[in-house]
């Protein structure tokens, strides 16, 4: 009749329990936590490794040379020559003749070849640039320092091999060398690389520059914006403000989330279907390409414009009413400027999103190699998606980093716009 | 059903006649008959759902914002119908102002909020005239002294009470000629009440208040006309004193005395 | 003590104390009235003391409603309750005394009709007394002086003492001149009705402690009136 002691008290049970508790709670947060560690490692890597690539990109191998203005070899009057004839003078030539110079031991032709590719076949352009500016240097000589060749500057940088001989050297032997006494002399610097702001897509990587694409870009989100936040503001306070609700709005509703979630390439071909071939627009505008970015963001405004609008209390809007105000009224007064700080995140939100496409702007042909910068939307011109695209499918050694470093300065624009959506939003945030 | 005989229609400020208000097939509100009198507080009793929120915001149109809702009968202010074709809601709503049973101050500044309603309707043609009325109905609603060195704060920074005074003095800033207030101190402490409450009385000196509340014990110390409501219903109107001393209908009395609702 | 945030429930209560006020002038100015009749065998003023109790009962009346408007209509707690309790049963207590002051009155018309007897003096001495603690315990109520309301409380003991003497010196004077009977029976009536104020300011005064203090006043009620449980 011996009764077994009961295996575990109430209260023992309790504690048993209360310790389950704790024991699921450490779990769930360890797992958040490495979820979270997991993410910014991943995030900390992408970083690094665009870093570690990109940085050396806004640095550019430049070797001085004393070069002779001399108006002969440019061939034009040494005593008064004409801007024109400034404008089109031989300066290669006067590059050339610089380089021969600093090493008179190189006499044959093809050795001398070799020497005058040390410096960038666009080297010219600074020297037209100097003289141009000030014509009384013609004639003179002049310490200047010129941009080397892209495979200069990847020697200088350790990304080719600067050892005589070696397998892979896009320089020769004689090249290095020559290099090498430039060097010993204090001839070669790395300099910031002002071309990689300046100026358009070049073959030649050293005179490659993302300019053309930014002013692309700009041109582009410009467009969308003119076009999609009226359309977007003014569809969304329709349909949340004025649309009667029945079946037709709740199917325009629906459509509407469906649209924000379709592929952005579809858009592309939209865009090619009617922006190209039935209107005609300039093929590799950054009109086209901003009508198509627009019909991509405009249900992202439209949804961020009906969910900052339903957040207003209808409090505020009976107040409204109550007094006399017409719904127009109320709208305007009232429901836009208060949601207007929603409606801006989201706009921001969208045209970050927008820079950053690639795609549609493939199908409407903004893949194109665009030398010149754009001087209005209906130039055709490249963004800088686009630009980081064609790069990265460039052979040339020194593409990579500038890859790189078009990477960095589209999340550094990308991230400006996201600061700016925070900003604004802080700034605006009412507490009713 | 009315136990005391109805006014005449031009000793009363707006005038119900067989009023009936539909929320699609639910019939919230029965062939009302009521006369709201001029310069008095009339307060509307009753349980919950009786449908005497339902009848204040038939008189400035408010229940046209929902879209089931349905009004049929007569509805009368000053003799002009309410639910007339040709009458713009806009002007109603000018003569007929509301406040409402949360304190809802627009999140601008305090004179923003005030000066909203006559800047809409054009009644200051300069700033100065702006100015006098806001001034003036700040000082009516008796939160002027309060607020005065600080016109430029938001509205929503305000105690509850105070939010409310703000509400009264944005609704009276348009001239209105009747006010309806609906629960108006239901979400305010004692103090604050009785500061809404002495405000009512001395408004009514000037405007028709017609005033929902769920505290009988407030339409007993506010009010000079009572109307008991009841499941859509209105089941006795009359002077405030004789309802809280000597109701006529059973309904009445038991509603009153707490035995039901 | 600050006024109420709502103006007119002030007002109110000053009404009522006001109507009070009044009843108590008029309630004084009655008796006042009788007492004069009675010892100047006036029997015009006399008459008109029994005409004006109509009015003093028509204030009761306009007390009695009002203290049920304003107990319908204010919820009053606290003192205010108790201010408006007091003024109910204050508004009766006057009326009571307005009626007795009336039937001193009505007897005097009759003992007009007699020869007047010696005891008339000593009678009006006791009526001197009562006309004391009723101005006394009147003023009390307006200046909400609960001292004086107590000493008035405490002088019942000193009306009975001299009612209960009265008493018998009637007594003694009818048996001595059994003319007289008519006469003192009329008197001892009124004495009877003139130590009935007397109570009647007492209960007042009872009911200004309760006002004022918020508790009954304690301890035994002095009974100097040994003459009626005899």
């Amino acid at each position: 009749m011996v009764e077994k002691a009961i295996a575990v008290t109430p209260a023992q049970a309790a504690a048993s329990r209360l310790k389950q508790r704790y024991a699921a709670e450490r779990r769930f947060k360890a797992l958040g936590i490495s979820a979270i560690v997991l993410a910014l490692g991943f995030l900390a890597l992408l970083l690094i490794t665009i870093l570690s690539n990109g940085l050396t990109a806004f640095v550019q191998t430049n070797i001085r040379v004393d070069v002779t203005l001399d108006a002969e070899t440019l061939g034009v009057d040494p005593v008064k020559p004409s801007a024109d004839a400034l404008a089109a003078a031989n300066y290669g030539q006067v590059i050339k003749n610089a380089m021969y110079k600093a090493f008179p031991t190189v006499e044959s032709r093809p050795e001398r070849r070799q020497l005058a590719a040390l410096v960038s076949s666009g080297a010219d352009v600074g020297l037209r640039k100097m003289l141009v500016a000030n014509p009384s240097l013609l004639g003179s000589t002049q310490s200047v320092w010129l941009v080397a060749d892209d495979d200069v500057d990847m020697a200088m940088k350790g990304h080719i091999t600067r050892t005589a001989g070696a397998e892979g050297s896009r320089l020769t032997d004689a090249q290095l060398g020559w290099l090498d006494a430039l060097e010993k002399k204090g001839d070669v610097a790395k300099k910031f690389n002002t071309a990689l702001f300046t100026v358009g897509d070049s073959r030649e990587p050293e005179q490659a520059g993302l300019w053309g694409a930014v002013v692309g870009s700009f041109f582009s989100l410009s467009i969308t914006l003119l076009v999609c936040f009226p359309l977007g503001v003014a569809t969304a306070v329709y349909l949340e403000e004025f649309a009667p609700k029945n079946r037709w709005t709740d199917l325009i509703e629906v459509n509407i989330n469906n649209l924000a979630a379709v592929p952005s390439v579809v858009f592309g071909l939209l865009g090619l279907a009617i922006f190209l071939n039935f209107f005609g627009f300039p093929r590799s505008a950054p009109l086209v390409g901003g009508l198509v970015l627009a019909l991509i963001s405009l249900p992202t405004i439209i949804i961020a414009g009906r969910a900052a609008m339903k957040a207003v209390p209808p409090s505020i809007r009976e107040a409204a009413l109550g007094l006399g105000a017409s719904k127009l009224q109320m709208v305007t007064d009232h429901v836009l400027p208060l949601s207007m700080p929603g409606i801006l995140t989201g706009t921001i939100l969208g045209m970050a999103h927008a820079l950053g496409e690639t795609a549609p702007l493939l199908m409407i042909g903004m893949v194109a190699f665009i030398v010149d910068i754009p001087a209005s939307p209906l130039d055709p011109s490249a963004v800088l998606p686009v630009q980081v695209y064609l790069w990265a499918d460039s052979p040339e050694r020194a593409f990579v980093e500038r890859t790189s470093a078009a990477i960095m300065v589209l999340l550094f624009f990308l991230g400006m716009m996201n600061v700016v959506a925070i900003l604004l939003r802080k700034k605006f945030e009412r507490r009713w | 059903m009315n136990a005391i005989p109805v006014t005449e229609p031009r000793l009363s400020k707006v005038s119900a006649r067989d009023v009936n208000v539909y929320y699609g097939q639910k019939h919230a509100l029965k062939h009302v008959d009521l006369d709201i009198r001029p310069n008095d507080v009339t307060a509307l009793i009753g349980p919950s759902g009786c449908g005497k929120s339902t009848f204040l915001r038939c008189i400035n149109r408010m229940n046209d914002l929902i879209d089931t809702a349905q009004v049929t009968g007569s509805l009368t202010l000053d003799g002009d119908d309410v639910y007339d074709k040709n009458i713009d809601v806009v002007q109603l709503r000018a003569r007929v102002g509301m406040v409402f049973q949360k304190p809802n101050p627009f999140p601008k500044s305090i004179y923003d909020n005030v000066a909203y309603g006559p800047r809409i309707h054009g009644m200051a043609r300069d700033q100065a005239e702006l100015d006098e009325i806001v001034m003036g109905s700040l000082e009516k609603a008796g939160l002027l002294a309060e607020v005065k060195d600080r016109l430029e704060e938001t509205g929503t920074g305000l105690s509850g009470g105070q939010q409310q005074r703000l509400c009264i003095a944005r609704a009276i800033a348009v001239a209105p000629e009747v006010i309806l207030m609906d629960e108006p101190c239901s979400a305010l402490d004692p103090i604050a009440t009785a500061k809404v409450e002495e405000l009512i009385d001395e408004l009514r000196e000037n405007f028709t208040i017609v005033i929902v509340t769920h505290s009988m014990q407030q339409a007993a110390r506010v009010s000079q006309r009572t109307a008991f409501f009841h499941l859509g219903e209105l089941v006795e109107v009359g002077d405030t004193e004789q309802i809280f001393t000597n109701p006529q209908h059973p309904l009445t009395q038991g509603y009153i005395t707490g035995r039901f609702g | 003590m600050s006024d109420h945030t709502v103006k007119s429930y002030d007002e109110e209560l000053a009404h009522l104390t006001n109507i009070i006020a009044r009843m108590g002038g008029m309630a004084e100015a009655q008796f006042a009235s009788a007492l004069q009749a009675l010892s100047k065998r006036d029997s015009d003023l006399a008459a008109r003391v029994v005409a004006g109790d109509t009015r003093v009962d028509e204030l009761e009346h306009e007390v009695q409603q009002f203290t049920v408007r304003l107990l319908a209509l204010r919820q009053p707690v606290a003192s205010d309750l108790r201010h408006i309790v007091a003024a109910l049963k204050i508004g009766s207590e006057l009326e009571r005394v307005a009626d007795y002051a009336a039937n001193v009155a009505k007897r005097s018309l009759v003992l007009n009709q007699l020869p007047p007897v010696k005891p008339v003096a000593a009678v009006l001495h006791l009526a001197h007394l009562v006309q004391e603690i009723l101005k006394d315990i009147l003023d009390a109520y307006i200046e909400r002086d609960v001292e004086k309301a107590i000493r008035v409380w405490n002088r019942d003991e000193e009306v009975d003492d001299l009612y209960t003497g009265l008493f018998r010196e009637l007594i003694t004077y009818m048996m001595e001149d059994p003319r007289t009977i008519t006469a003192c029976t009329h008197l001892m009536f009124m004495a009877k009705n003139i130590e009935r104020i007397g109570d009647h300011a007492t209960n007042i005064a009872e009911t200004l402690h309760f006002l004022v203090v918020g508790t009954p006043i304690k301890g035994e009620r002095p009974k100097g009136n040994t003459v009626d449980t005899e």
